[in-house]
């Protein structure tokens, strides 16, 4: 298929829905989206000291984040430069070398080639140079940890612009402790990856598909999560990237610390006080707990998704695997507050994962969108909601239109046609 | 490395691997035929109802699980279920399940632990699909009734990617 064609199925309001469902389109986005762009790969604290390491993807390439004894980060991809064996199959740990089972090809933890069994097969010499493990280019901020086929890209810095403020006002989550992962749901749903990629910037679904997550709250919390014309908007921010913003309130963690704390938080922060918190302290774990109230849509794989990391990975062209990146504070060597951690699990639990009260349901919806788009030989995905501002508002962007509005999915799409016409 | 101890019937007061293998797979046909109103008073007031994400946790407290449920949480949690606003519950899959391979690892005056193999197997719309798992319970006599305290369910695959699981464990 030439570029031109992919130009043609995506239109400013509507995509075609050979997006969801063509072969020939997604091994076509592996190679012009997923190796051309930053894709986000892990946060500093799974690799938090020399020797450590997880696995990980860059679209559909198994790689390995690690730390070498300087605390340089890197992506390698997980594969020997001999027979192409994995040379990694733990989840993440702590280990300098990594032994290939074939045939005992070992790479330091860098990636550069150790030591060959039987060397002198090799009348000629081996090249280490030439035979360590592949290394992408690999960047981070804020903690985030993003790595690259495409060795000339733009800094990452740039490819995120203006996403940066976001991903600072995310990190407040911290409390003023940092920010580190607490562990993983990861789960597959049998459609294509960029159901997902939309669904983060989607408040349009929330009351109708989470309706039973909601009931399950407190009446002041449900009307927290009320997000669809309680002053929240979505935002274009370039590359692909937006946010929507659902509880302006909760935009900046660092405000409104004078106010009183929620009588249902009273029992943590009590909890707190027993840790030996200040007042201080109190009220900014507490204000912390729930998160931000933003979703920050990075294009192509991860989300700053209120209080976790969500993950997505194209597996297949009808089936895409999610980790939803539980968050807490401190770093690998401290937990600041066990209570605020636990209370953030208990939080992530209750939406997040296989059986929790929301991801099912979005899951099952995403399921839904793939077997509906079998039906119908030239129909559109229709992505026009909120093209125009309500009467007497400004255009739809910062600080105005509506949290339900589609510019976000629009943005995505946007970048995903420059990429596919490139 | 555990024991089967087997319980003098002239006591009484211990609960007998018969009876909570009987207790068991009530348990698991009221899942199966998603009558979950009845599966809440089985629970002790204290009872925690946990599926753990790493397969060697056991600082639930501390660590993410798939579900870590007090009583406020099972209660919630079958609402929802049962609500008819849940896609992914409504229309529910089908569940059968099979718990077998019992070995009792702990016996106390009036409580028993034991461990059991699961097996379920899951259709909805066009697709079946196989869930395994190591369950431990521990079971409580409480006044004349036994009742659930503990169950942690330890699917095999549950530090690998799951799919949606619309219906209980």
């Amino acid at each position: 298929m030439s570029s031109m064609d992919f130009g043609a199925l995506v239109k400013d309001d509507r995509v075609h829905t050979a997006l969801y469902k063509d072969p020939a389109i997604f091994d076509e986005e592996m190679e012009r989206i997923f190796k051309n762009t930053w894709v986000w790969v892990g946060h500093d604290s799974e690799v938090p000291s020399a020797n450590t390491f997880k696995k990980s993807f860059v679209g559909n390439q198994p790689v390995i984040v690690t730390r070498d004894k300087g605390g340089v980060i890197r992506t390698l991809l997980n594969r020997c430069r001999h027979r192409a064996a994995s040379v990694c199959e733990k989840k993440k740990g702590k280990q300098s070398v990594f032994v290939c089972p074939y045939h005992g090809w070992s790479y330091d933890i860098d990636g550069g080639l150790r030591k060959v069994p039987y060397a002198d097969g090799y009348p000629e010499g081996l090249d280490r140079e030439e035979f360590g493990l592949i290394r992408l280019r690999t960047e981070t901020y804020q903690g985030m940890i993003f790595a690259t086929f495409k060795e000339d890209i733009e800094p990452l810095v740039e490819f995120l612009g203006p996403a940066r403020k976001w991903m600072d006002l995310f990190m407040k989550q911290g409390a003023g402790f940092g920010v580190k992962v607490l562990g993983e749901h990861r789960f597959r749903f049998p459609g294509n990856w960029k159901i997902q990629l939309e669904n983060t910037t989607d408040a349009y679904h929330f009351p109708i598909v989470h309706k039973t997550f909601l009931d399950s709250l407190d009446a002041e919390t449900e009307n927290i999560f009320d997000v669809i014309g309680s002053g929240g908007w979505v935002e274009d921010l370039g590359h692909g990237h937006s946010v929507m913003v659902m509880i302006p309130d909760l935009i900046d963690l660092e405000d409104n610390l004078d106010a009183a704390i929620p009588d249902r938080f009273a029992e943590l922060a009590e909890e707190l006080r027993a840790e030996g918190h200040d007042e201080a302290a109190v009220r900014r774990i507490v204000r912390a707990v729930g998160g931000t109230g933003f979703n920050l849509n990075l294009f192509p794989n991860v989300a700053c998704s209120m209080a976790f990391f969500r993950v997505l990975r194209p597996v297949g062209v009808t089936e895409t695997e999610i980790q939803h990146v539980a968050i807490g504070m401190g770093d690998a060597n401290n937990t600041p507050s066990p209570a605020g951690n636990r209370a953030r699990l208990r939080l992530h639990e209750h939406f997040q994962g296989p059986m929790g009260f929301g991801t099912p349901d979005d899951a099952e919806g995403w399921e839904r969108v793939q077997r509906g788009a079998r039906a119908g030989d030239d129909l559109w995905i229709m992505l026009n909601r909120g093209s125009e501002a309500p009467a007497g508002r400004p255009q739809p962007g910062h600080n105005a239109g509506d949290a339900s509005s589609e510019v976000g999915m629009r943005a995505a799409y946007q970048q995903w046609k420059r990429m596919m016409t490139a | 490395m555990s024991t089967l101890i087997m319980t003098d019937p002239a006591t009484g007061a211990a609960i007998t691997l018969e009876e909570a293998t009987r207790f068991i797979w009530a348990e698991a046909d009221l899942l199966d035929r998603l009558d979950y109103k009845p599966w809440l008073p089985l629970w002790t007031a204290n009872g925690r109802y946990t599926i753990p994400v790493e397969h060697d946790a056991d600082d639930f407290d501390n660590q993410l699980n798939i579900a870590h449920d007090d009583a406020v949480m099972r209660e919630a949690r079958v609402k929802r279920l049962l609500s008819g606003f849940s896609m992914s519950a409504a229309p529910p899959a089908r569940t059968v399940r099979t718990i077998s391979r019992f070995v009792v690892t702990e016996q106390e005056a009036d409580a028993i632990k034991l461990r059991a193999a699961m097996v379920l197997v899951e259709y909805k719309y066009e697709r079946t699909r196989v869930l395994a798992g190591d369950v431990t319970y521990r079971l409580l006599r409480e006044g004349g009734d036994i009742k659930l305290d503990r169950k942690v369910v330890r699917l095999a695959n549950c530090d690998d990617f799951l799919h949606g699981i619309g219906y209980l464990l």
